[in-house]
């Protein structure tokens, strides 16, 4: 069975990100980039069910620019097989993302395709969901834990009361949460080999896929910000504070 | 302009969450319809005709419904959107399973975790685990959007809408429920708590956690949160997580005990009213949006406040 995982570039999750003073957007030049923490354990995962022989290929796909490919890369020297890149400079909506992946699905006939819950630039959460829908196909998100059989995959979810445990039919997409596995590190013996593994180039054309934004961007602002308060110097002095000053108890 | 609201419920209550919702779409503006899907979930629908705010409530009860799988409710939700301008539900775990389905189904964006409603087709969402939030502008003709909670106060009572059966749709078929491992407490649920204690990595094992923090929110009467850390640990279960991808809270008092204070943390509790943090290392980041920091080890102190209370 063939797995796919989407992987995006995004600022890395150890950056305080900045907001353009012009309103215009966040700061990106010179900004750290990383693949998104959950696509990493998406890739994780295809590699485990691989590892287990549950998976016999694991193919990474990314829609971004050219520099996307060294998202691609790491996903590769993680022990991916192959990569897609589906190239454009254009923000692209989780929306159009999901119609893109849904032409590649389309070309590829996995069995599985693991996306992250959430990337954490935007933090959408819409597009495991969304290809699912476009696929028709059954859904297992904010995964903590997945077996695969035959035809079906269990899927056990991370929900607000605790945990929700689903059978969903194959071919499927799974969303991925934190505690699903921890990713493994690319060794340097392996990133080198990932640098000469087949990575294959498109645009969002090939897919015939329309990717003009369907929300307009008026304005992107700092939040209110929060000024550190004071420091007490004891317990009794915090019960005070909170008590006469704050009024929260 | 005519919005569909899609209830979060336990069966026999819609949720504070949901009521909250119900404040969005009122700042929105136009009839809402507030939908109630489930198996025997008439005290669910009841309850939301009680909403102020609410003008109509379509209960569609059917054993497919009973566990809110995505694919029989996302097809629900598509059936009724003809009559809709506006699909809008609570980014609860349900909310964000199903809704980005149904924004795709229906051909058209769908704008997540709205903390503000600048008018009718304009709203502002936080990006970056809030720390930048983003004015948009949605172009499609149907809007499908999820609420941030924390940010709109819950609708009131004394509302008297109908309650009106509507039929569920074919269900695909795709997914079957398992089983459910839910947490139980008699606890304040964590979204809509006044007081919050949260513990952090700090704690070290599961057994402290519960020797230290739950004494300290019981007497309270707070909710009880943890940071990621603590939750991978096994110090806490997944649904106490408050963060940028677990829940985001915005309670009158927030006590951070042993928490450092990284950005994804913050994104879920930086809107509290007062911040307490509690740690050892005088120069943690938690510090930073602190109202009120006290210094020292959370295993000497927090005995010391519960006793002080
Ligand atoms: C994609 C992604 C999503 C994430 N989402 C979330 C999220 O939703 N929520 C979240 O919380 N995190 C999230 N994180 C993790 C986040 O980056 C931090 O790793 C995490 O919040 C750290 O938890 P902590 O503060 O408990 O642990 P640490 O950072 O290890 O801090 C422990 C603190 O305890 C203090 N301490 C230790 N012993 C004592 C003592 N005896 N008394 C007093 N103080 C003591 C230390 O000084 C330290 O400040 C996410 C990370 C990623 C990559
Ligand atoms: N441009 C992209 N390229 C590859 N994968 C993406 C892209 N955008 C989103 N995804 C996938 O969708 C997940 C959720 O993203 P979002 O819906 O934007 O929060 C991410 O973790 C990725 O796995």
């Amino acid at each position: 069975m063939k797995i796919l995982v989407t992987v995006k570039r995004v600022v890395d999750y150890n950056v305080k990100i900045r907001v353009k003073p012009d309103g215009s957007g966040v700061e990106l030049a010179n900004v750290k980039m990383s693949m998104n923490p959950f696509d990493e354990i998406s890739v994780e995962e295809a590699l485990r069910l691989k590892e287990a022989g549950k998976a016999t290929e694991v193919v990474v796909v990314s829609i971004g620019p050219a520099k996307a490919e060294e998202t691609l890369r790491t996903g590769l020297a993680m022990g991916a097989d192959r990569a897609i890149l589906v190239e454009t400079d254009a923000a692209v909506e989780p929306l159009a993302v999901a119609k893109i992946l849904k032409g590649v699905v389309d070309a590829e006939q996995p069995s599985l395709v693991i996306v992250g819950k959430q990337a954490i630039d935007d933090d959408s959460n819409q597009t495991g969901q969304m290809l699912s829908a476009l696929l028709g196909w059954s859904q297992g998100t904010f995964a903590s834990k997945v077996e695969l059989g035959a035809d079906k995959a269990t899927v056990t979810r991370e929900v607000d009361g605790g945990l929700q445990t689903i059978d969903i039919k194959l071919p499927a997409v799974v969303t991925t949460d934190l505690r699903l596995n921890e990713p493994r590190y690319a060794s340097l013996p392996n990133i080198m080999k990932a640098k000469k593994k087949p990575l294959d180039k498109k645009t969002p054309a090939d897919f015939g896929v329309d990717i003009t934004p369907r929300l307009t961007v008026l304005k992107t602002e700092e939040p209110a910000g929060r000024k550190a308060g004071i420091k007490v110097g004891s317990v009794a002095e915090l019960v005070d504070k909170l008590k006469n000053e704050a009024g929260v108890l | 302009m005519a919005i569909l609201l899609l209830a979060d419920h336990d069966g026999q209550t819609v949720s504070d969450a949901t009521a909250r919702t119900i404040s969005a779409a009122t700042a929105i503006g136009g009839d809402i319809h507030v939908l109630v899907a489930g198996a025997s979930a008439d005290a669910a629908a009841a309850s939301a005709a009680a909403l102020s705010g609410v003008s109509k409530v379509l209960l569609a009860d059917d054993a497919g419904l009973a566990n809110n799988l995505a694919e029989p409710l996302a097809a629900l939700l598509v059936s009724l959107a003809g009559s809709y301008d506006v699909l809008i539900a609570p980014a609860t775990s349900v909310g964000k399973n199903v809704m980005p389905r149904v924004a795709a189904l229906l051909d058209v964006a769908q704008i997540s975790e709205i903390t503000e409603v600048v008018s009718a087709d304009t709203f502002k969402r936080p990006i970056y685990a809030g720390n930048a939030i983003q004015t948009v502008q949605s172009g499609d003709a149907k809007k499908v959007i999820t609420v941030r909670t924390s940010t709109f106060a819950p609708a009131a009572g004394g509302g008297s809408a109908p309650v009106e059966p509507v039929s569920a749709a074919a269900d695909p078929g795709l997914s079957t429920f398992v089983g459910d491992a839910l947490s139980s407490s008699d606890r304040p649920e964590l979204t809509s708590a006044k007081i919050i204690v949260s513990g952090g990595r700090a704690l070290g094992s599961a057994e402290k956690f519960q020797e230290v923090i739950l004494p300290l929110a019981d007497k309270l009467g707070a909710a009880v949160g943890a940071s990621r850390a603590a939750v991978d640990a096994g110090y806490a279960p997944n649904d106490w997580q408050v963060g940028q991808t677990g829940k985001v809270v915005a309670p009158q008092l927030y006590i951070a005990c042993g928490i450092s204070g990284a950005i994804q943390h913050l994104a879920g509790m930086k809107d509290s009213t007062v911040i307490v943090a509690i740690n050892k290392d005088e120069d943690a980041p938690i510090f930073q949006v602190a109202d009120y920091g006290l210094v020292g080890d959370i295993f000497t102190i927090l005995p010391e406040l519960e006793k002080a209370l």
